[in-house]
């Protein structure tokens, strides 16, 4: 009884801090809106459990919640990747969609550790917003979608056309710049998310949908009749896709980094979710005993566990496992390799060396 | 007791401001100032501070650079090389556009709405509760997505091609589809200005014969028709003139050129949406200030003006209205505030309103999030003192006259 009692006031008093601290947060919140946590990210996060992690409001392939409500996705996987690497935990992460609008501003204050959006690296992202990118998990391009009994064959006949396209991209201004370098009328309606462009595209209220090749692919995959929309030939950008953390903490931004590059450089050496446990018993290839800890100090080095990478690999599995999973030519997005395949291969995926 | 009749001459003492109430409230109005100070001083030093902290700065040269995105709805010349500060130009004509538009209907709507709801007929009046109730409860965000739907449900332009096409063109020269309503532009000939002017001219004509007709009826009793003698002159000399000469004015009729239709003018399927959910939305609280003004006025005024002959209709414009109008203009004023406000919701049908090109794509596209909001606020801010400015010139004009 003399127990029960105490257990209960040391709940109440867990309720009073918790109270306290919820209220201290929310004054934190409110006064400290913009670049407070600029430093210590990687410490916030071990202390908070949790990673916030960004991703879109739905894409199927890339981020969006499953029958269950788990999220699911190619960008998905990165966060769960680097909330293992931090925790150990993959489910230990907090998903907030973002819509193009609105993605950076969360990033920049703070409501969200790290940014896995399909977000093109840019320039000016890179400088003048004041981001790191950290490297690319998909190499893509804007392309065109149109349905096929209109019988356009290629982006150039697009004269004159109505053109769906997601407001706060990159992709806005490629197609600007597409259409005034061809001599080319177009009209724009901008939508915010991808999932009130389909009902506008489908009900012809707009013509063309424009977005990157891969979001158009998944896109497509969700229609009822795939195949009655065709995917023109042209690209008219490039779009190195990644993810992004706030500039000026270099520690968080490492280990999203190696997080990433642990995945493409765990598929280049042949570890995948099948034989890591195996290869993590040591093996006579110095860099696969260096990437599962066995040997060296690169863990350490992050302010990580030794087997930070293992559990990456163990859990999420290596990049290709992931392509395949989420977004591979046997899934309904069905997408090839192409240039997100291993340098090996002929592709652009090239990590550097974990040593 | 001797106090009350003498006052005493009493020196003013530091205690007094708390102990006095005469000056009590001084001094808490005062601390309550300081305070408020205090916190915004507060608020600009931790902007400041965190902004240096993140290395970032407050400046406003990328207003000067070339924009690079396209804008669907443009007033004035825009291309994706004008510069954000073109694009939001762009934006506020947008926005007042919508607002004026939206303001004019509203108003029709919600005078004929509230007059209805009076009405002696039960159905009528029943009608218009029903029409108030069910628009002004629910909010006007749906109302901009239902009738954005709504519209979307018209036939694409592809209906209209072909030998026997699905669709007709309205009278041949109107066409509906999803992406808008296209209707005939005028195209100006040479000449056409003579026809323009005298249109002018007969408005003009057209007042000044009402005004005659009013002063003619207030110093002899004598009444004059109005209504057909305005509707021939606003009509006729401009009709007449048009072809005296030579029909210089004809019409661009649209027509399905490729994707769209082109030619004509374009009412785009944004712009309506977001034009007749705030119309109807706004008329229905607009409804009910008309009604509130006219109940306002003594039955006394109705009875007054049937005992001296005059009839309902006439009653309702000499009598009930111009006295109704000083309760209905202060709530119209902020129902007037709502639509520009309201208007701001555009960016849920991609319309290119100040907040869709300003405060969305350019704050998206340079990342000058504080810049753009406070321009934004600034924008708004101005607007709306605006309106309120012109509508409180108009309530001094018809308020009841003390003197």
């Amino acid at each position: 009884m003399a127990d029960g009692a105490a257990e209960k006031s040391v709940a109440n008093q867990e309720e009073v801090n918790m109270k306290k601290s919820v209220i201290l947060g929310a004054v934190t919140i409110a006064s400290l809106s913009a670049g407070a946590a600029v430093a210590g990210t990687l410490d916030d996060v071990k202390a908070r459990g949790k990673l916030n992690c960004g991703v879109t409001t739905g894409l199927v392939g890339f981020a969006a919640p499953d029958a269950n409500g788990e999220w699911e996705g190619f960008d998905v996987a990165v966060c769960r990747a680097v909330a293992t690497a931090v925790l150990g935990d993959p489910t230990a992460v907090e998903f907030v969609p973002t819509t193009g609008k609105t993605r950076f501003t969360a990033l920049a204050s703070g409501e969200i550790d790290m940014l896995a959006r399909n977000t093109t690296w840019t320039f000016s992202r890179d400088v003048d917003l004041k981001f790191e990118f950290v490297g690319i998990n998909y190499y893509d391009g804007q392309g065109f979608m149109v349905p096929k009994e209109l019988g356009v064959t290629s982006a150039k006949d697009l004269d004159g056309a109505t053109v769906c396209i997601q407001t706060g991209t990159t992709t806005e201004l490629n197609l600007a710049d597409f259409f005034r370098a061809n001599n080319i009328s177009y009209e724009p309606v901008p939508i915010e998310t991808n999932a009130e462009a389909q009902p506008l595209y489908l009900d012809g209220a707009c013509d063309v949908y424009t977005t990157d090749a891969s979001g158009l692919a998944a896109t497509r995959a969700a229609f009822e009749n795939p195949a009655d929309h065709v995917v023109l030939p042209e690209i008219i950008s490039k779009e190195p896709l990644g993810p992004l953390v706030r500039h000026g903490d270099h520690e968080w931004g490492d280990v999203v980094r190696w997080s990433l590059n642990s995945m493409i450089a765990a598929e280049e050496l042949g570890v995948t979710s099948v034989n890591v446990a195996e290869l993590a018993g040591g093996t006579d290839n110095p860099e696969i005993n260096r990437l599962l800890g066995t040997e060296g100090t690169l863990g350490e080095m992050l302010g990580l566990e030794a087997d930070w990478a293992k559990n990456i690999i163990m859990n999420i599995g290596n990049y290709g496992e992931v392509f395949e999973s989420n977004i591979g030519e046997a899934t309904p997005i069905g997408l090839a390799r192409g240039l997100n395949a291993q340098w090996t291969d002929g592709g652009l995926l090239y990590s550097p060396p974990f040593r | 007791m001797a106090t009350v009749t003498e006052p005493p001459v009493e020196s003013f003492r530091l205690s007094m401001l708390l102990n006095d109430t005469r000056y009590r409230g001084y001094t808490f109005q005062f601390i309550a100032l300081l305070l408020l100070v205090f916190a915004i001083a507060w608020l600009g030093q931790n902007l400041i501070q965190n902004l240096q902290a993140a290395g970032l700065d407050i400046s406003w040269t990328f207003l000067g650079e070339p924009a690079g995105y396209d804008i669907n709805q443009t007033l004035i010349p825009y291309t994706s090389q004008s510069t954000h500060l073109q694009a939001a130009w762009v934006g506020v004509l947008n926005t007042l556009l919508v607002a004026f538009m939206g303001c004019v209907t509203a108003t029709v709507i919600g005078v004929i709405a509230g007059v209805l709801r009076l009405s002696n007929n039960w159905l009528i009046a029943k009608l218009m509760s029903a029409y108030v109730e069910a628009f002004r409860n629910v909010p006007v965000l749906i109302w901009i997505l239902i009738i954005s739907t709504i519209v979307t449900l018209l036939p694409a332009p592809r209906a209209y091609r072909g030998e026997t096409p699905d669709v007709e063109m309205l009278f041949g020269a109107i066409a509906y589809t999803n992406r808008g309503v296209y209707i005939p532009a005028p195209v100006w000939g040479p000449g056409s200005s003579v026809v323009v002017i005298t249109f002018l001219l007969s408005i003009v004509a057209m007042f000044a014969y009402r005004r005659y007709a009013k002063t003619l009826l207030y110093s002899t009793g004598r009444l004059l028709p109005t209504f057909w003698p305005s509707i021939g002159i606003f009509f006729l000399p401009a009709i007449v003139m048009f072809f005296i000469m030579g029909q210089p004015i004809s019409l661009d009729y649209p027509a399905l050129q490729g994707f769209n239709f082109q030619g004509g003018i374009q009412l785009q399927r944004p712009l309506i949406a977001l034009w007749l959910a705030l119309s109807i939305y706004t008329g229905a609280f607009i409804a009910e200030n008309v009604r509130a003004g006219i109940q306002a006025v003594s039955k006394g005024q109705t009875e007054a003006a049937g005992s001296l002959g005059m009839r309902p209709n006439r009653i309702m414009s000499l009598v009930v209205l111009p006295q109704a109008l000083r309760v209905i203009v202060p709530p119209l004023i902020s129902q007037y505030l709502n639509i520009t406000k309201n208007s701001s919701l555009a960016i849920a049908v991609g319309y290119a309103d100040i907040t869709a090109t300003l405060g969305g794509i350019t704050l998206n596209q340079t990342g000058r999030a504080i810049e753009c909001i406070l321009l934004l606020m600034l924008f708004y801010l101005v607007i709306s003192l605006c309106i309120s400015a012109i509508m409180n010139v108009y309530n001094n004009a018809v308020k009841l006259k003390e003197r």
